[in-house]
């Protein structure tokens, strides 16, 4: 089947999912969309085997529910790419805004360089669903904000220092969050915890490393040491006696 | 505190503000489509645009917007309040053009005013205040008129509508400024109305706000003690007050304003450095009442400049872009690309962190 091209110079999100989900229905496995600026939702919902190309800025929760294909933008994103996202795979060739990956739920969410507030909110995960959120850049702060499952992983190229924002793992009651270098203790939120990262943490993270630079043509080597930092939560109920007492 | 979800709530609003540092003037076509690329943001029941530098005819007379339910009592007692307390040297309707989307509920009207400053004794700004004291008068105390801008060489445009409806309805393509902010509303707590739609404005200060103030009440009280009257139904209101207060009379700068509306927290304030952590110290047990909380993503603009700010914990978006003199900030990074294609170092300011754009001459 052949690659569809679309122009979504001034078009409407709607019609254009509804492009996108008859050309996937239709058996499209390739679909380049240029001219994108600002449409929310675009592949909201969508399953299926295919590769999406954006080329230009989406507009907010980009690939909402997606389950399957794989989204490459080149451009920035604007809030919440790979919101409550079921599986599949989003590759951010710029940066994204506030709440990237939230309530993901399975599959990735690469973002090459920064990303704004409250990235990795809510993530989750259940058996053999865990989400993964790879930034290359920084982060500001509430990453990984009441977070239940999961890994949040940022690489901090370019960045100096590689996270100064407060609040990292407010709320985390599941998941793990892998932050390049050392992380100030006064930077961690509630119920947050630092752990070491061993050379057993490196050989599990180094596929999701290697992959990571792989689609953005960076050498993967100057990362692969022990020099992060791993920040869980502090107990597996580090809020039983909040609300309620037992 | 934290556990305020912005990703949850339905209000968003959009909001977008262009400086051009060199004062070269924009007309209004191109902020009328950031705007419109932003109307998932609203809910088609209000929208409005300011613009500086519109009124170059009359460089040192008031240009005072008022919407009247009719020309008849209301007007009267206008016109005899304005010409008691200074002399109107131009007046008319502000040319508006029928639009199928939006019902004209108002009459907009301008008036270029000077006030007899010399009526005012112990202030430094008597003009200003003899203004100020007007619109407050007029909008507290006139049913059927309501003073919605009142600065020097510059004017709000805004109605119950879409965005690029009110646009069209004033033909804000006719107007150039130098400094162009503009709102998208999604009301929540009151309802839609002429009167209710962004940006709101006093004197000189022009606000645009994306959220909530829950600190409302708090903030109300102090700016009622200040002298000021809320008349116009909804939270926003209050920041031009807070601004008129903090910048104009205790002659605060813009991020000294900023830091009294969104400060640092205690813990932050403690690990200054000793005289920085004096300073911050000082404008918390001062400005108290006037600290705003809640979700906002807030935009100023003055004759001098437009200064951009979120709340300490950034529950709202806010986007800062540049070319070459003009400065943009917006809900979405989009929105400024329409406006410009070219424009460069993108980026997403701190919560609180005041991003400021003066004009350089």
């Amino acid at each position: 089947m052949e690659k569809l091209v679309i122009d979504a110079k001034g078009m409407h999100y709607t019609p254009l999912n509804k492009q996108i989900r008859q050309a996937v229905a239709a058996g499209v496995k390739e679909i380049e969309i240029n001219n994108v600026l600002g449409q929310r939702f675009i592949a909201n919902g969508l399953r299926g085997d295919v590769k999406i190309t954006i080329n230009g800025i989406p507009g907010g929760d980009l690939c909402m529910f997606m389950n399957g294909p794989e989204c490459t933008v080149h451009g920035d994103c604007e809030h919440a790419p790979g919101n409550t996202m079921d599986g599949g795979m989003i590759i951010v060739h710029g940066s994204a805004g506030d709440a990237v990956a939230h309530s993901m739920r399975g599959g990735k969410v690469y973002v090459r360089n920064n990303i704004g507030y409250r990235g990795g909110i809510h993530m989750k995960e259940y058996e053999s669903k865990k989400p993964m959120l790879v930034i290359g850049g920084t982060s500001h702060a509430f990453l990984g904000e009441y977070m239940a499952g999961g890994l949040i992983l940022v690489l901090g190229m370019g960045s100096q220092p590689l996270m100064e924002d407060r609040g990292i793992g407010s709320g985390i009651h599941g998941g793990e969050i892998v932050i390049r270098g050392n992380v100030s203790d006064r930077l961690l939120g509630v119920g947050a915890i630092k752990t070491e990262f061993t050379e057993s943490d490196l050989k599990r993270l180094s596929p999701v490393i290697e992959d990571f630079c792989s689609r953005f043509d960076i050498d993967p080597v100057p990362l692969m040491d022990t020099n992060y930092t791993r920040i869980v939560p502090s107990s597996s109920r580090p809020f039983a006696g909040k609300y309620t007492w037992e | 505190m934290y556990l305020q979800k912005q990703f949850l709530v339905v209000n968003m609003c959009g909001i977008i503000g262009v400086i051009d540092r060199g004062r070269s003037g924009m007309d209004g076509s191109g902020i009328k489509e950031a705007l419109s690329l932003m109307n998932e943001r609203g809910s088609g029941e209000g929208a409005g645009y300011v613009a500086y530098g519109i009124y170059p005819d009359y460089p040192d007379y008031y240009a005072l917007h008022v919407f009247y339910d009719n020309l008849v009592e209301p007007k009267k007692k206008v016109d005899d309040l304005l010409e008691k307390w200074g002399r109107i040297v131009q007046q008319e309707e502000i040319p508006t053009y029928e639009q199928p989307g939006l019902r004209k509920k108002h009459i907009p009207w301008r008036y270029f005013y000077k006030p007899h400053k010399d009526l005012v004794v112990g202030s430094s700004t008597p003009e200003d205040d003899l203004v100020k004291t007007l619109v407050m008068d007029i909008n507290s105390r006139i049913d059927g008129a309501l003073v919605f801008s009142s600065g020097i060489n510059m004017g709000v445009f805004k109605a119950a509508g879409w965005p690029e409806d009110v646009a069209d309805f004033y033909r804000i393509q006719d107007y150039k400024g130098y400094i162009w902010l503009a709102h998208n509303r999604y009301p929540t707590n009151t309802p839609g109305w002429w009167g209710g739609a962004h940006p709101f404005n006093l004197l000189d200060w022009s606000v645009v706000h994306n959220g909530e103030i829950t600190s409302y009440g708090t903030n109300r009280q102090y700016v009622e003690s200040n002298g000021y009257k809320c008349t116009m139904f909804t939270d926003t209101e209050v920041v031009a007050y807070l601004f008129d207060i903090l910048g104009r009379r205790h002659g605060l700068s813009e991020d000294l304003v900023v830091k009294a509306l969104a400060p640092p927290f205690w813990d932050e304030i403690d690990a200054m450095p000793e005289r920085q952590r004096k300073i911050d110290h000082a404008m918390r047990l001062t400005y108290g009442a006037a600290q705003m909380n809640g979700p906002f993503a807030i935009v100023v603009a003055t004759s001098q400049g437009i200064v951009g700010f979120t709340d300490r914990i950034k529950l709202r978006p806010l986007v800062v872009a540049e070319n070459g003199n003009k400065l943009y900030i917006s809900s979405e990074e989009a929105a400024i690309r329409v406006m410009d294609p070219a424009v460069q170092n993108i980026r997403m300011p701190r919560a609180g962190e005041p991003v400021i754009g003066r004009v350089i001459v």
